[in-house]
């Protein structure tokens, strides 16, 4: 026992003297090249752009452009086989499971923050969306302004409950029981939505609109309100990673200019599996030029 | 993997300073309500088990067979999100949104009525650690059945149990923690959240493991002062 | 809603579940094994005449016994990695959080089950001639481990269901697999239902068999 927190000290001296930072290249190719394994993270419910699928298997936007990202990967280690591995993330435990290392790549809904950028690094931006509310087409909630009395739901972690707070401190409004209830992830407040505990669940529009028109009857639902925060999406990867990076940058940079970015995006949001129908924004498609760098 | 940056002073800046705080009283609300349903209620079962009649054991055993086999994190679940649905249209409804605080509420309640199959459980076994022979003795000297138990055996029963009891209200602050799942900002949650708005995971758990020890040992050593002030000398005591 | 149930839901996700509970089960196995090998060690420390060891693990057993296993699986999930600095599956953090707070009941009982065999018997044992290893094992152990058993797999039973509390860090055990299709298909009733009743029907059976055992074998 004594052993055990000798060595538990042990490390959390370790912990806490900071250790050199070591050259550009991260330890996220050695390890693909050691294990042979790719390892992605991925969510539930953020639908069309990461969840899973009827077949209980991840899919979406964001794995079939990480999907080109091991391959590339594999390519560039000259690996003659890798095996593609998934992990299920929430909002809580992907930055933990990714500084860890279990996971060499999140491919889901995350927001390019600047918080989170000190934890942890982002590829390019691939999509553009922002907070927005979820209600019944019949609750005449048109935005966050006619919140007052109504309950609000929003996933723990996430920019979007952040945004919501500070437009709801800023602008006085008064929840039912003071407070957003906040769940775990986007399937847990769509559950609280569904059965009437909330009024209006607020996140990125698009995955508002995936869970609509996955739900029971999509016609119940509406996607409401002016943007209240601007939410970039990109891959994350561990920090100081600049060879991991590069192949990831390389690979959406390469999607957009050979025009297959735009297929990916069609087969998912045009109108998509679950017939979400959310054509490509200018500002996304301006986004995409600049992160097609040339070779 | 490389430095960890330590921000201690963190957590006395606002906002979080308040949410430990808050989500501390949320957790000892908790505890404390949800005792205050499972100490009445779980004693009742438990003397339920004990009697004579066997519908009333029945009812117990049944009781604390069904409370003590299903995960407290599975019967969370159920009150929250199945119990309303199977209600009459208006009363789910009042459940779902209308009744004061649905989350805190529930899981109060839910709490509550799993720590009762607990403590039943030890008030049962309270009672038969005291021999058969007090109880006829009460009976002869002309004690109702509810006298005996009121006059005789609880009174011993209750001394007896007072360590498993004191573990069992420590269960009920610690349990607290599950509200979570429900979208109660109680002190893990809270903990969680900084971690979520300042990425200071350590400083944060910290924080909260801290407080839990705290109470627990506080609890602890007001139970002792109270065993001693109330044991009665040469009874037995039951292990905890 | 009564009359509007579909089981069929439950059905088509079999396999997806069934991959869950295989987890619940590889979990509770392991921890369980881990839990009580980490459990009989503390306890020897625990019962160990040198004050400094026993009061470590006094302080081990105490300090993990206050906190709520949903912090102490958070602490491990968040913070082991941190700690050893290399990879590790949320499988195998959960899985030594689980080990190291289960261990701290375990060495309870077993330190328990020690003590309960009266002092008398040993000072009996050894006035025989019987070296202290040799009435550890030929009159200690046997009685303590008759004592403990039902104890340590009352625990386990407990454990069992506590493993559903990786929920929490969306690990895929039977719990969260089942609450995935339950809030993919908006089944919850039928879902949360099944989960209940699964566990009931299991631990139920398990806590019957354990009384049985309990009756049998009591000294």
């Amino acid at each position: 026992m004594k052993l055990m927190f000798a060595a538990l000290l042990g490390s959390l001296t370790l912990a806490v003297l900071p250790m050199a930072a070591s050259a550009q290249d991260g330890p996220t190719m050695k390890r693909i090249a050691e294990t042979k394994t790719f390892t992605i993270g991925h969510r539930d419910a953020s639908v069309p752009l990461s969840y899973i699928g009827p077949d209980g298997k991840a899919q979406g936007y964001s794995i079939d452009i990480c999907l080109k990202i091991a391959e590339a990967a594999k390519e560039e280690l000259k690996l003659d086989k890798m095996e593609v591995k998934f992990v299920p993330l929430t909002p809580q435990t992907r930055i933990p499971l990714l500084t860890a290392g279990t996971v060499d790549i999140i491919c889901e809904s995350s927001t390019h923050t600047i918080g989170r950028s000190r934890q942890i690094a982002f590829l390019s931006t691939t999509f553009l969306t922002g907070s927005k509310l979820l209600v019944r087409k019949d609750s005449g909630i048109k935005s966050l302004d006619d919140m007052n009395g109504k309950a609000l739901v929003a996933a723990l972690g996430t920019t979007n409950e952040k945004a919501a707070q500070v437009e709801i401190d800023r602008k006085g409004i008064k929840l039912k029981g003071g407070e957003i209830i906040k769940v775990k992830d986007h399937s847990q407040a769509m559950l609280n939505l569904d059965q009437g505990r909330a009024d209006a669940y607020v996140s990125d529009d698009v995955v508002l609109f995936g869970l609509a028109s996955a739900a029971k009857n999509p016609a119940e639902w509406e996607v409401v309100g002016p943007y209240f925060s601007y939410d970039p999406y990109g891959m994350m990867i561990a920090r100081n990673n600049d060879d991991f990076r590069l192949v990831g940058d390389a690979t959406i940079a390469r999607l957009v200019s050979s025009g297959e970015m735009q297929k990916i995006y069609d087969k998912w949001f045009m109108p998509g599996p679950t017939n979400i129908n959310y054509p490509m924004s200018d500002r996304l498609k301006t986004n995409m030029g600049l992160v097609a760098l040339p070779e | 993997m490389g430095s960890y940056n330590w921000n201690w002073p963190i957590l006395l800046k606002s906002p979080y300073f308040g949410w430990i705080v808050s989500g501390f009283e949320y957790t000892c609300l908790i505890a404390v309500l949800a005792w205050l349903i499972a100490f009445p209620l779980g004693s009742a079962i438990g003397i339920a088990r004990s009697v004579d009649n066997r519908f009333a054991r029945a009812v117990g055993t049944f009781y604390v067979d069904i409370f003590r086999n299903i995960p407290l994190l599975v019967q969370m679940f159920l009150w929250y999100f199945v119990v309303p649905e199977l209600l009459p249209h208006d009363l789910g409804r009042w459940v779902k949104r209308d009744m004061p605080y649905p989350q805190l509420t529930t899981a109060i309640f839910c709490l509550g009525l799993y720590t009762a199959s607990r403590v039943a459980e030890q008030v049962r076994s309270g009672l038969g650690a005291i021999g058969e022979g007090q109880r006829y003795a009460g009976m002869a000297m002309g004690l109702t059945g509810f006298q005996v138990y009121r006059y005789v055996l609880l009174p011993v029963a209750y001394r007896i149990i007072i360590p498993p009891l004191t573990s069992e209200f420590l269960g009920v602050f610690k349990n607290s923690s599950l509200a979570l799942t429900i979208g109660v900002l109680e002190l893990t949650s809270q903990a969680r959240q900084i971690e979520e708005y300042t990425f200071a995971s350590f400083e944060a758990f910290t924080v909260a493991t801290v407080l839990y020890c705290a109470v627990t040992l506080l609890v602890i050593l007001l139970m002792r002062v109270i065993e001693g002030r109330t044991r009665i000398p040469g009874t037995i005591t039951v292990g905890g | 809603m009564l009359g509007n149930f579909d089981y069929s839901v439950i059905l088509r996700s079999l396999p997806f579940i069934w991959g869950g509970m295989v987890l619940t089960l590889q979990l509770t196995a392991l921890a369980v094994t881990g839990g009580l090998l980490l459990g009989v060690v503390i306890a020897l420390l625990r019962l160990s005449p040198l004050k400094p060891v026993s009061w470590l693990a006094a302080f081990y057993v105490n300090f993990l016994r206050s906190m709520p296993l949903i912090l102490v699986i958070f602490w491990f999930y968040t913070l082991v990695p941190k700690l050893i600095g290399s990879s590790i599956s949320g499988f195998n953090s959960v899985l030594l959080a689980f080990v190291m707070f289960e261990a701290a009941y375990y060495s309870e009982i077993i330190r328990a089950g020690i003590s309960s065999v009266r002092r008398g018997q040993i000072s009996a044992a050894m006035a025989l001639g019987l070296t202290k290893l040799q009435s550890m094992r030929y009159v200690v152990l046997p009685q303590a481990i008759r004592n403990m058993i039902p104890v340590l797999l009352t625990q386990s039973i407990i454990m069992l269901q506590d493993t559903s509390l990786v929920y929490v860090v969306g690990l895929r055990d039977f719990l969260t697999t089942a609450d995935v299709v339950a809030s993919r298909d908006n089944r919850p009733i039928e879902l949360y239902g099944m989960v209940a009743i699964v566990f009931l029907v299991v631990c139920f059976s398990m806590s019957r068999l354990v009384g049985l055992l309990r009756r049998r074998y009591a000294l």
